[in-house]
């Protein structure tokens, strides 16, 4: 399925939504959307990826490429797929995000 | 495949394109460093060849047969013979690289160009191609193994190579994919180097501080694959001593292969390892590539520069100093560059802690292959600043008939496996004459080979990767390597084994008793000994490969370990666990200088006395098995007590007179092979004093280490 993508802000916190396949081909389109909702300088980011079924090398190092262009910046996976955490495990991405299952555990 | 956005790191002005073609912007590039990096919306690739007469950047999107576009490099891009060029604007996610050179074809002056073919970047970070195990390559793909960027933003966070002392470490040589390949390992990625994440508490509960991984340089598993002709069996190349790419690790290897993603895995691999306290050693390959002799493929080097990389006959053939077609012409100041830039990127990239050299003997010889009395790659390794932390380890032969255990050219920096100290333990062990002079010598480090250059010069080892494993030494009088296809000519014939009076698996409880106690023997004078000591993976729970000693094909059980011997050689496992435990709280086992047999600071012992069942007479004649030893705790800062060890190799119990322990001390039994568990081995705090403290009866075939202590 091709990457579907919406995004938002409120507050200090900016949200995108991921679902699908995110691959080599799609990543520059959400490393995009990623800039322009950094370019609000939010304190946390959350990505909704509960329909995300794949994240290829090029999606995970849009995660690195956010901490870069924003040191100190919280990142949130939300509810993501049991194959998408034991990639981030597996590399060691894992210890740049905070994976969630439930908006609540969000730190403030 | 322009990216849809090139500016997301702001770009310097320097860096404009000057040319363009079919709408790919470059410019010229900078000759160094080497390969393909990544710099300001570009990237910048490099690559030398002193014959060549054109170059071509040939590029492709990933996993795609026709490339996207072919660059010559205009003559004005080559500085000297360095072609390089910056290329904008490029998906560095999504793009393959190789190069066509142009030039002669005229083998029988080494020259081996063929333009037709694109051949891959010595330089490469990342080789794909074979990204994941054993699955189908497309081989009607004219570029197998394809030259691909790696990156550099994995997060360290603190991390360093530990810098262990080398005298203290304990060493487990493993192969990535056989650790937890078998379903018994229960690890979420079998056969990866995720998977060896898994076992870290398994690695710390043994008590090793040091893990040696057989070679992960990428190489093709398909290279001379083939089923058995009996069994069907697929028979791959298993080991990997076959590199394709000295800066790439094997995707294979990698759970995340797939996604190309086995830079980042290898990296988090050595973090956790370093953060459980232990170090990462990697078997490298530097003296031979996969691209075989004069029949085999054109993948890298020979399409490049055929006459500099590799040693050649003066006809034009290959010299063979490696065993397998090839010899990389190591002493070639471009080859020698290409393996320091190859080490320094490990070390500092991937926080790597120390490499053994496979083979390394043939990287001491010249371009004509006469061994050089002063070898300048062997010298640069030793004292490169980058490196300088590292630990050097030569496997001190080569296949060329070149053994240089003990005069390894060493530069105060070089340890050397010790081929010596395994030959004369396994003799010893199973009962040979006329070994009792040499084990005395090799306990202590062996100062006959390196005198000079000290105990921490020799990695003492009794089984390697190669051979037997330890229960198949006590199980086998002959090597069984049926199952590699090759009528049994493969693999060594000196393996100085015993099976114990019966050839392989048997339900005798003698002999499966025996055994046992050998390999406990075994273990016990490994980790007394003076120097290094390696463990290969799986012994410590009695592994077998049923008798094969070249298991270099099998992937598949004999090649794997299977973890259900974990329970069921517990006995094994614990007494080793405890052996390891013995020498890190024993100082004076470990130290980093030779005894010196007299007493330095007026304990009134030497050092170390030798002593047989007479004390303070060795017996040291032709037909003597026996030998004691004792160590005085006082010349070792830290060091708790004394230590007596006595080892009877003789079919008969011998009785042994005792040193008369210090004022107010007993002697208490740590160890006694002749016992089975829980009383074979005991915590130095728990150990059972001796209620004769003059004399011990030693077991047939069993050895015993006494503590003086006040309990």
């Amino acid at each position: 399925m091709p990457l579907q993508m919406s995004s938002s802000t409120e507050g200090k916190t900016a949200r995108l939504n991921l679902a699908g396949e995110l691959d080599a081909t799609s990543a520059p389109s959400v490393r995009n959307a990623l800039e322009h909702v950094l370019a609000g300088q939010p304190e946390s980011l959350v990505l909704s990826v509960e329909n995300l079924t794949f994240m290829a090398s090029a999606g995970l190092r849009i995660l690195i490429f956010a901490k870069q262009k924003q040191p100190g910046l919280k990142i949130y996976l939300l509810k993501p797929q049991e194959t998408v955490v034991e990639t981030l495990k597996k590399t060691g991405f894992y210890q740049s995000v905070y994976i969630v299952d439930r908006e609540e555990e969000m730190k403030a | 495949m322009k990216s849809q956005k090139a500016n997301a790191i702001e770009s310097r002005i320097d860096y404009y394109p000057t040319h363009e073609h079919h709408g790919y912007r470059f410019r010229r590039g900078r000759p160094l460093p080497f390969g393909a990096s990544i710099v300001p919306n570009g990237v910048n690739f490099s690559v030398f060849s002193s014959v060549a007469t054109s170059c071509t950047l040939v590029l492709f999107r990933k996993h795609e047969r026709e490339p996207m576009v072919e660059i010559e490099f205009p003559r004005e891009f080559r500085v000297g013979d360095v072609y390089s060029m910056l290329v904008f604007d490029l998906d560095y996610e999504d793009l393959e690289y190789g190069y066509r050179f142009g030039g002669p074809w005229e083998p029988s002056v080494g020259h081996r160009f063929d333009a037709s073919k694109v051949v891959g970047d010595p330089y490469a970070r990342v080789i794909g191609g074979r990204d994941v195990w054993f699955a189908k390559p497309d081989w009607d793909d004219i570029y197998q193994h394809r030259s691909r960027l790696a990156f550099d933003d994995f997060d360290w966070e603190d991390d360093r190579p530990l810098e262990t002392p080398i005298n203290d470490l304990v060493i487990y040589e493993l192969h990535v994919r056989g650790f937890t390949a078998h379903p018994s390992s229960k690890t979420s990625a079998g056969g990866t180097f995720a998977g060896i994440i898994e076992k870290i508490p398994y690695l710390k509960k043994l008590g090793v501080n040091c893990v040696e991984l057989m070679p992960i340089f990428e190489f093709d598993e398909w290279e001379n694959s083939r089923q058995h002709p009996q069994t069907g069996q697929w028979l791959l190349n298993y080991w990997g001593y076959s590199t394709l790419g000295f800066f790439a690790p094997k995707a294979g290897y990698a759970a995340t292969g797939r996604l190309g993603m086995q830079v980042d895995e290898v990296k988090n691999l050595v973090k956790e390892l370093h953060k459980a306290g232990i170090e990462v050693i990697l078997d490298v390959v530097l003296n031979h590539t996969a691209e075989g002799d004069h029949r085999g493929p054109t993948i890298s080097f020979r399409g490049i520069d055929n006459r500099n990389y590799y040693m050649l006959t003066p006809d034009g053939y290959y010299y063979n100093f490696s065993g397998c077609g090839n010899t990389l012409n190591c002493n070639h100041p471009v080859v020698r560059n290409l393996a320091l830039d190859c080490l320094r990127y490990w070390a500092a990239d991937y926080h790597i802690d120390g490499f053994r050299f496979d083979l390394a003997s043939i990287l001491g010889r010249d371009q004509n292959g006469a061994p050089l009395a002063n070898p300048p790659l062997l010298e640069s390794l030793a004292l490169d600043p980058v490196l300088h932390k590292c630990k050097l380890i030569a496997e001190a032969w080569d296949a060329g008939g070149l053994y240089q255990v003990g005069s390894f050219p060493a530069y105060d920096r070089w340890a050397e496996w010790n081929g010596k100290y395994r030959d004369a333990v396994r003799k010893f062990i199973k009962g040979d004459v006329g070994l009792v002079g040499e084990i005395a010598t090799r306990i202590q480090g062996s100062p006959d080979l390196y005198y000079y250059r000290g105990p921490t010069a020799s990695i003492n080892f009794i089984t390697c990767h190669d051979g037997f494993t330890l229960h198949d030494l006590f199980s086998y009088n002959d090597k069984h390597n049926e199952a590699n296809g090759e009528n049994g000519n493969d693999g060594a014939n000196d393996n100085n084994s015993w099976n114990c009076g019966a050839e392989g698996e048997t339900s005798d409880e003698f002999v499966n008793g025996l055994r046992l106690q050998l390999m406990k023997n075994a273990f016990c004078i490994l980790l007394l000994s003076r120097g290094v000591p390696m463990l290969l993976m799986g012994d410590e729970i009695a592994r077998t490969q049923k008798g094969n000693n070249n298991s270099y094909c099998q992937d598949n059980d004999l090649g794997w370990m299977d973890w259900t011997l974990e329970q069921r050689n517990s006995e094994l496992f614990r007494f080793v666990q405890a052996m390891i435990r013995f020498r890190h709280n024993n100082p004076v086992l470990r130290a980093g200088a030779f005894y010196r047999g007299q007493d330095s600071v007026g304990s009134g012992i030497p050092d170390i006395s030798f002593h047989g069942t007479q004390l303070w007479g060795p017996d040291f004649s032709a037909g003597s098995r026996c030998l004691a030893f004792l160590i005085c705790g006082k010349h070792t800062e830290g060091q708790d007590g004394d230590i007596y060890v006595a080892m009877n190799m003789h079919w008969d119990g011998l009785p042994f007179q005792l040193p008369k322990p210090r004022h107010g001390e007993r002697w208490s039994v740590v160890v006694n092979t002749s016992m089975r568990a829980p009383n074979d081995v005991f915590e130095a705090s728990q150990a059972p004093a001796l209620s004769n403290q003059t004399e011990i009866i030693v077991g047939p075939r069993s050895m015993m280490v006494l503590i003086a202590n006040g309990n």
